[in-house]
């Protein structure tokens, strides 16, 4: 009798109020926002951090955002979707949320200075914002020029070793005796040979960044299959054509290999020179807050380094995926 | 397409010399003969098939003519001036398409025009010439988007753009299935019917170049020697039941060493 009541019951539900479908995930990630957000708020710091409210506000914020959302995510098409499939993310962003500031500021488990609740990250971006924008600034200024001159003369050198038989006679025995050496060894002769700080700093980002753009884009130039230089020699193509219009396409998946191996080595590289003589910069803001064992500035400008690199690296997926629009998926 | 065929008329059709061409490669430090004294001269507008066993070397005298390579000894000479380097008034359409998967299909067909820094003015012919292998409306679709008979016509519109007075042709249609093999030796003889170019075409199909060819000239093995020449009598289109049709082809596949056919 009562299976019979139960399957009418689930009948009635599916049937004629579809529209009060629940998105769980939601429901379940809110609670955890919430109660991060209680414990915030009700219990007191063993020490104080500071910003304690602010986190609180904006982890309730959160949970109220994921409540609404969970409400009302099916009738929003592709968009809610999309938010639906990263649904386990928000639950465990939640619980690492509650258990990181209990264990950290509400019983002091694991202790300051070596620790920080998220608040105590929070409370560095308050207080010390417009230093940590100058870093910022100062850092991509100096990962830029470095970047762009690095994988610009790499580019041109690797589609001169991999194109001239003579240039690749020469070069290619030094690019492999110097490419394995990491750049940060030659520290001390570039701050000999160079006039600045700086001037050193952008020349061991570029040479980090441009030894596997050379490298691969020799690679590239010489695998290229012979035929395809046939069928343009027939079509009338000179040599600038064949470099220009054949060798460099056909090598651009092996360029952009060494694009983001250049890339992740840059990163490691510009912290580094940053944290030799620089006046500015993340890596010089970690050195500097590290002496003062100030931990909580420096996970919070680790959070904004990598934040920072992984949005460089997505921008240079967008840019292969432009580039390579010919091809199918690729394998990176 | 009309556009096409009278510019192309213009284009004067070229004569192929080759005068006692031998060759061979060195691989590994053994010495491969690969033509062994070849000597053959076309007519402008004359249809010449090179027949014989595969790997004789046939591909390797159509790279000679083509200028991507030079003879060991001998010479050859495109309308009475002899062949250096690859020029585009010669084109060569291999066996794979070879187009450029990185360009589109218009922009493969406009290779030779770009290359030269004929593009602007000559742009116009691009979409005639895939109007004449039917691709127009492929023209912004990639080579890996294509079958393999689309492929080959696309190969086919890169050199025709051109307007080349010699074509040669390294088996273009061996790698494609028969149905599709049999309408494009069709399209490709009306193509030089109206074009009027000479085709210098490389087969190990006796059929094929007795239906297309009007002179079939048949190679011997490793090193290639000539061994016989056949004229081609019969009128367009050719019909495989015909008796002289298989008469020829009987000859031939007997010169070839084939029996009982």
């Amino acid at each position: 009798m009562s299976d019979v009541a139960q399957t009418a019951d689930g009948g009635a539900i599916s049937t004629s109020v579809p529209s009060f479908s629940i998105w769980h995930p939601g429901l379940v990630a809110a609670v955890f926002w919430f109660l991060t957000a209680a414990i915030t708020w009700g219990l007191p710091d063993v020490i104080p951090w500071g910003s304690q409210g602010l986190f609180a506000a904006m982890t309730a914020v959160g949970g109220g955002v994921l409540v609404a959302l969970a409400l009302t995510i099916h009738h929003l098409g592709a968009l809610g979707r999309r938010i639906a499939y990263w649904g386990p993310w928000f639950i465990a962003v939640g619980v690492w949320f509650l258990v990181w500031e209990y264990t950290t500021a509400k019983t002091g488990w694991l202790p300051k200075p070596f620790f920080s609740p998220p608040h105590g990250l929070l409370q560095v971006y308050v207080v010390d914002w417009s230093r940590l924008l100058i870093c910022i600034g100062y850092s991509l200024r100096l990962w830029g020029i470095g970047f762009f001159s690095g994988i610009t003369v790499g580019f041109a050198l690797g589609v001169a070793l991999g194109w001239s038989a003579r240039f690749n006679y020469w070069g290619m025995p030094v690019l492999k005796l110097i490419g394995p050496v990491p750049a940060t060894a030659w520290i001390p002769a570039t701050f000999y040979f160079f006039p600045t700080t700086f001037h050193a700093s952008i020349f061991l980002v570029a040479l980090s960044c441009g030894i596997p753009v050379a490298i691969l884009t020799a690679a590239g130039v010489s695998q290229v299959n012979r035929a395809f230089y046939d069928v343009a020699r027939t079509l009338g193509a000179n040599e600038r054509f064949l470099v220009l219009k054949v060798a460099v396409p056909a090598a651009l998946n092996h360029v952009f290999v060494g694009l983001f191996m250049g890339l992740y080595y840059s990163f490691a590289v510009l912290v580094v020179a940053e944290m030799l003589g620089a006046k500015y910069g993340l890596g010089w803001y970690i050195a500097f807050q590290s002496a003062y064992s100030a931990y909580a500035n420096v996970y919070a400008t680790i959070v904004i380094m990598a934040i920072l690199c992984s949005g460089l690296v997505k921008l240079l997926f967008v840019a292969r995926d432009r580039l390579l629009v010919w091809q199918e998926k690729g394998l990176i | 397409m009309t556009a096409l065929v009278k510019e192309a008329a213009v284009q004067r059709a070229l004569s192929l010399d080759i005068r006692s061409v031998s060759h061979h490669y060195d691989i590994a430090g053994v010495r491969f003969e690969v033509l062994d004294d070849i000597s053959l001269s076309l007519e402008p507008g004359e249809f010449v098939a090179l027949l014989g066993p595969s790997g004789c070397g046939k591909s390797t005298l159509l790279r000679l003519a083509a200028g991507l390579e030079r003879p060991r000894t001998g010479t050859l000479l495109e309308d009475n001036t002899e062949i250096e380097a690859p020029d585009p008034s010669r084109l060569l359409v291999f066996q794979d398409p070879t187009l450029f998967p990185w360009r589109t299909v218009r922009k493969n067909v406009a290779t030779g025009l770009e290359a030269r820094g004929l593009l602007p003015e000559k742009a116009h012919r691009i979409d005639e010439a895939l109007s004449l292998v039917r691709l127009e409306d492929f023209a912004n679709a990639y080579p890996r988007q294509l079958s393999g008979g689309m492929a080959q016509r696309v190969a086919l519109a890169r050199a025709l753009v051109n307007d080349p007075g010699l074509l040669l042709l390294d088996e273009p249609f061996g790698k494609l299935d028969s149905l599709t093999r049999l309408s494009l030796q069709t399209e490709f003889l009306k193509l030089w019917q109206n074009a009027g170019f000479t085709a210098l075409l490389v087969t190990h199909d006796v059929e094929e170049a007795l239906l297309l060819a009007g002179r079939v000239v048949v190679l011997s093995d490793r090193p290639a020697r000539i061994l016989a020449e056949f004229k081609v009598p019969l009128d367009y289109p050719r019909h495989r039941d015909d008796p002289d049709f298989i008469r020829l082809r009987r000859d031939i596949l007997h010169r070839l060493g084939v029996q009982n056919v």
